[in-house]
């Protein structure tokens, strides 16, 4: 399990957690990102910009700081699991 | 009338239906107690007349959001007749709150799934009949900007005007109301945007394609709009002295001074921003329309994050070097109030083209070919800094309280007709809302420099001018004159005004009033003065802009206090500084 701002670029991780208050866990679930949903990374800016992520079919940018607060288990791992 | 409202996240098209069904009736007002305006229109729903009204875009019906508040207010306090539910087809897993949210209002509700073509495009699958019969709510599939389901939004429109609020669903009987009618198929992706984005937003060629579509659209609105612009006012010109003029060469000279060079100066003022402020969404409503608006915040947010601001800030920031008013205007875009009024705060730093010519004229005058181009640069550089600076010191008061998470929509053709109807309105609301105030600072700025009786207009004896004699101490230290002061008056009207107030001043045009230039001043006080006409308060149409799309006159007051402020400050360190080395040196 690791935060989303740590995933590479192409990783795809299913959402374990959200550690956000109220306001940015809702403007998030808007989003259709919320516990369970799967996530892609899109891209990363340069020099410490936003991330692009994808889940289902609506695309996000968000801060790293803010995807800082969203935990993630590797799709990859998942499967590996038994 | 009976009132139907449109109301869904943002992106859904809620704007593009009004467009679509009303036309150029739309328009932009005001609502009791709310603090944003609201765009809505007349309708025939069929046989009666309603009216719909566009809300702003959000994300939850119990969020805390600026534009959340005013749906909510505006539900509870206007009571209207019908919802129609805005949803973006492509994308319905994430809106099935809001709709669970949206039927619980005791208010009829529509549902419009609309972008159905890039629904169907994506190879989503939408059974509208057993959606309609699982949800227990009418509705069509549409496409806004095509204009393709709206006969059927009519029929609904009219039977739930008649209707009964629905059952209130929660939000697990939403969602399994979507899982038998909406089909997505695993990999849905937009091909074509995925392409754009890998060069668009390339790790290292992302920003300099950003730079260079900036540059392209700023030589684009006033390229094209400095011509029209010039037009304008030519045309003003030519309708005051081959009609007016002899219309009015009966009345005394003080009527007539009020009438031209009052009123009729103010109303030119207004008319000739029309062109630009056209132009100016127009060319924004590509940028915002095809999907590069939110695109640019992503390219530029490590920069601008720092300042307080983000993408879109410098965005508009850039198109006030053109000219601020349409800069103000285009904040609308921001929807966090604090990041939106931090950005109109820094807006007036940027060297705007009314300036410009008041600093060719000046540089011409004090410096030679080859310092030219680098004087003009500096004070270009002092424009970003000091909206970076202003940026940096208010970021505390004006916080961004919407975190910085910006749906990235695929890329659209925009519709001309769209994008026409948008600078139509704008135009008309920026008329509207704004003229009696730029034409309250026009007849201002003539009475003080045409009374007392028997003064001579604009020169030091009128009331300007003894306000310029009152300001000489503390504008001396800066080295600008009594003469110079009375210019910047002059300049409150429109920056460009200086110029001609200077020829009237000092008596002399053209090559004349250069060499006046010259004899009265040297090139530190010339530079002192460009400094200080640089920042100094805004001009009367922008600050009219601030406090029209503020509504706070205390804001507009720090909008005009503020760059006072530092102007005063700059002009007066660079001033004596430069002083104290030419004694010293």
């Amino acid at each position: 399990m690791i935060a989303l701002d740590h995933f590479q670029v192409g990783d795809q991780g299913k959402i374990t957690g959200i550690q956000a208050e109220i306001e940015l866990r809702q403007r998030l679930a808007a989003m259709g990102l919320r516990e369970g949903g799967v996530v892609q990374v899109l891209r990363k800016a340069s020099m410490g910009g936003p991330i692009h992520v994808r889940v289902g079919t609506t695309e996000v940018i968000m801060r790293r700081i803010d995807a800082q607060r969203i935990t993630v288990v590797p799709l990859l791992e998942l499967m590996a699991a038994p | 009338m009976k009132k139907i409202v449109l109301i869904g996240m943002p992106n859904t098209g809620k704007s593009t239906l009004l467009n679509r069904l009303t036309g150029a009736h739309a328009k932009v007002g005001n609502w009791p107690g709310l603090t944003v305006s609201l765009l809505s229109a007349r309708l025939l729903v069929g046989d009666q007349m309603a009216q719909l009204i566009d809300l702003p875009g959000i994300y939850d019906l119990n969020g805390y959001s600026d534009d959340e508040q005013v749906v909510t207010t505006y539900l509870q306090t206007q009571k209207p007749d019908l919802i129609l539910f805005m949803m973006n087809a492509s994308q319905v897993d994430r809106q099935l709150n809001l709709l669970s949210q949206v039927t619980s209002q005791g208010i009829p509700v529509v549902m419009v799934m609309n972008m159905a073509d890039e629904a169907s495009a994506l190879g989503i699958t939408i059974k509208p009949e057993v959606l309609s019969q699982n949800l227990g709510l009418p509705m069509c599939l549409l496409s806004a900007k095509y204009g393709q389901g709206t006969a059927q939004l009519q029929k609904l429109m009219r039977e739930g005007l008649k209707a009964q609020a629905p059952q209130a669903l929660t939000p697990s009987k939403v969602e399994q109301a979507f899982q038998t009618g909406v089909m997505v198929p695993a990999q849905a992706s937009h091909q074509l945007t995925e392409r754009i984005d890998k060069v668009l937003l390339h790790p290292w060629l992302g920003l300099p394609i950003f730079f260079a579509m900036m540059l392209l659209l700023f030589e684009g609105v006033f390229a094209i709009g400095k011509p029209l612009q010039d037009g304008m006012s030519w045309l003003f010109a030519s309708l005051r002295t081959e009609a007016l003029e002899p219309l009015l060469s009966g009345l005394p000279a003080m009527a007539q001074g009020l009438l031209l060079d009052g009123l009729y100066n103010g109303i030119s003022t207004v008319a000739s921003f029309v062109p630009l402020i056209i132009l100016f969404f127009l060319f924004l409503g590509i940028v915002e329309d095809t999907g590069y608006l939110s695109r640019a915040a992503f390219l530029m947010d490590a920069l601008m994050s720092k300042f307080g601001m983000d993408g879109r800030s410098f965005v508009m920031l850039l198109m006030g070097f053109g000219c601020n008013v349409p800069a103000l205007l285009g904040t609308r875009v921001i929807r966090s109030k604090g990041l939106r009024y931090l950005t109109m705060l820094t807006i007036p730093f940027s060297l705007c083209s009314a300036r410009l010519q008041v600093f060719v004229l000046f540089i011409a005058a004090m410096f030679t070919t080859e310092q030219a181009p680098w004087v003009l640069f500096s004070l270009y550089l002092v424009s970003i800094l000091m909206a970076m600076l202003t940026s940096v010191i208010f970021k505390k008061q004006y916080v961004n309280v919407d975190a910085f998470v910006l749906e990235i929509p695929p890329y659209r053709l925009p519709t001309l007709r769209q994008m026409v109807l948008k600078g139509w309105q704008e135009v008309r609301h920026f008329l509207s809302r704004t003229t009696r105030f730029i034409m309250l600072g026009v007849l201002l700025i003539w009475v003080l420099t045409n009374f007392p009786q028997g003064a001579t207009a604009g020169s030091l004896e009128t009331w300007a001018g003894q306000l310029s004699h009152w300001m000489a101490p503390l504008l001396q230290p800066l080295g600008i004159n009594e003469q110079l002061t009375l210019a910047l008056v002059f300049g409150f009207v429109a920056k460009e005004v200086v110029i001609g107030a200077l020829a009237v001043i000092y008596g002399h045009e053209g090559q004349a009033l250069i060499d006046a230039i010259v004899h009265n001043m040297d090139w530190v006080s010339a530079y002192s003065f460009m400094l200080f006409a640089l920042i100094y308060t805004p001009c009367v149409s922008t600050i009219a802009t601030i406090r029209n799309e503020t509504k706070s006159w205390t804001f507009t007051a720090l909008s005009v206090a503020w760059p006072l402020c530092v102007a005063w400050l700059i002009s007066l360190t660079f001033y004596q500084t430069a002083m104290w080395i030419r004694l010293h040196a």
